[in-house]
């Protein structure tokens, strides 16, 4: 069992310090590259608060589109197969919520900010 | 590194325009992780001219197959300006004598490229409404130029197309269902190679055009040109990723599809809607293929950039697209 602070707790320490800090004392190439490294930081704790669950469910919905068990990466696999192969397609059930859920759950690590993923958010909301 | 690039370009210029005594202001313009851009003066007795340089560090950039060289480039850029479509003047092809990389030197036009300003700032709010329309006439002008002139580029229709992209995300082996039902979907329905085969400049986006308060100034990057179905470009243009925050103006953030049509036809194009919507797919897949290699190439190395890094984490941004234009849910907008 490790200490505290978290990995989440020290991570936005950093960035914190690199926006409020650092940020304003530099420009040019520089200073978008330390855009890009504090979005780097956020996406990353964003992934250690959201992922575990959202990892389990993919993996269940995964066991039932596909009747079989096997590692989250297994089965991505299989699924990839399959649609490729025609074997599972928009008309099998499940397929598109699945595709759905699990892009919607990337889509909150990696950017949560992308103007598709806060309209398809709202959708949501609204439904 | 700084002071040995600036003694180069130096010696760069000075080798080919006549009476140039040096450089100055060289600057590094931010943005863009796969091609250095460089703003810098040429000093000249009669009068400093404003230049632009601009180079492709080796590993960055399109996937070098897709590259139409530079010898193309330059060449397209020249016939592009010649027949009244908004170009810089090339004024120099880097040579390996020059030490610089790959690229060219321009004439610098004044102007703005970073599509977020275009699309938000107030000294663009005037001709933003007329932009979408520019752009089907400056497609046009480019898919009208005569292929006589031009020079030897890869042919490519929506069969060659998919095969590539087939290849590339096959070769990265790293599974994304999304991206199978694409290419399910492209293979599907594909039209077959266009009619008429035109120019296509590949990369016609938000992002590569100089934008002025009198509209389209420049368009840039010729990189990716080639031969193929002019509605690639317009399918292009339309591509999520390139409206910027923008998703209800589907060309570029600036307007509707309706409008580029226009334009298009206005200038003697002929438009195929149900194309450009296939290309726009195609496009949105080539996108997130790309985001892919980006990660790909980050960790091969040896040019290990974080900006690379964090575009692969882009590539999730293609398929919510792709599934809002394949498996749109029930309710609208």
């Amino acid at each position: 069992m490790q200490d505290e602070p978290t990995p989440t707790e020290l991570l936005n320490a950093v960035a914190e310090f690199l926006r409020n800090e650092i940020a304003p004392k530099i420009s040019g190439a520089a200073g978008f590259k330390l855009r890009v490294a504090t979005n780097a930081i956020d996406l990353v704790v964003r992934q250690l608060e959201l992922s575990e669950p959202r990892a389990a469910n993919e993996l269940t919905r995964l066991v039932t589109l596909l009747g079989e068990n096997g590692s989250l990466a297994d089965l991505n696999r299989k699924l990839a197969n399959s649609i490729a192969t025609g074997a599972v397609d928009l008309n099998t059930p499940g397929l598109a919520d699945h595709l759905w859920q699990s892009t919607m759950d990337k889509l909150a690590v990696d950017q949560p900010n992308y103007a598709s993923y806060r309209r398809e958010l709202e959708r949501e909301k609204n439904s | 590194m700084s002071e040995t690039f600036e003694a180069d370009l130096a010696r760069c210029v000075m080798r080919w325009c006549v009476g140039a005594t040096g450089i100055a202001n060289a600057a590094r313009l931010s943005g863009g992780a796969s091609q250095e851009t460089w703003s810098f003066d040429i000093m000249h007795p009669d009068g400093n001219i404003g230049a632009i340089l601009r180079r492709a560090p080796s590993g960055y950039g399109a996937a070098p197959e897709r590259a139409a060289g530079l010898d193309a480039e330059a060449v397209l850029m020249q016939r592009a300006y010649a027949a009244g479509i908004p170009s810089p003047p090339v004024m120099h092809v880097l040579d390996t004598v020059d030490e610089l990389g790959i690229g060219f030197i321009m004439g610098r036009i004044a102007g703005e490229t970073i599509a977020r300003k275009i699309l938000r700032d107030d000294a663009f709010a005037a001709v933003r409404p007329k932009l979408a329309r520019q752009v089907g006439d400056v497609l046009r002008g480019i898919h009208g130029l005569d292929r006589a002139t031009l020079p030897q580029l890869r042919h490519m229709n929506p069969a060659t197309e998919i095969a590539e992209l087939t290849r590339d995300y096959r070769g990265f082996d790293w599974p994304r269902p999304v991206f199978d039902l694409a290419l399910r979907w492209l293979a599907d329905n594909d039209p077959g190679p266009a009619q008429h085969e035109t120019l296509v400049h590949g990369d016609f986006r938000n992002g590569n055009l100089i934008i002025g308060e009198d509209g389209i100034r420049a368009v840039l990057d010729w990189e990716l040109a080639h031969f193929g179905d002019p509605m690639e470009d317009l399918g292009w243009i339309c591509v999520n990723s390139w409206r910027f925050g923008a998703i209800d103006k589907p060309v570029g953030g600036f307007g509707s599809r309706e409008e580029m049509f226009a334009g298009y036809e206005a200038a003697g194009g002929r438009v195929d809607a149900v194309r450009v919507k296939y290309w726009e797919v195609m496009g949105t897949l080539r996108w997130g293929v790309m985001c892919c290699g980006m990660m790909q190439r980050f960790r091969a190395g040896p040019d290990h950039s974080m900006e690379r890094a964090m575009i692969g984490r882009r590539a999730s941004e293609t398929e919510i697209d792709l599934l809002r234009l394949l498996a749109p849910r029930a309710g609208g907008g």
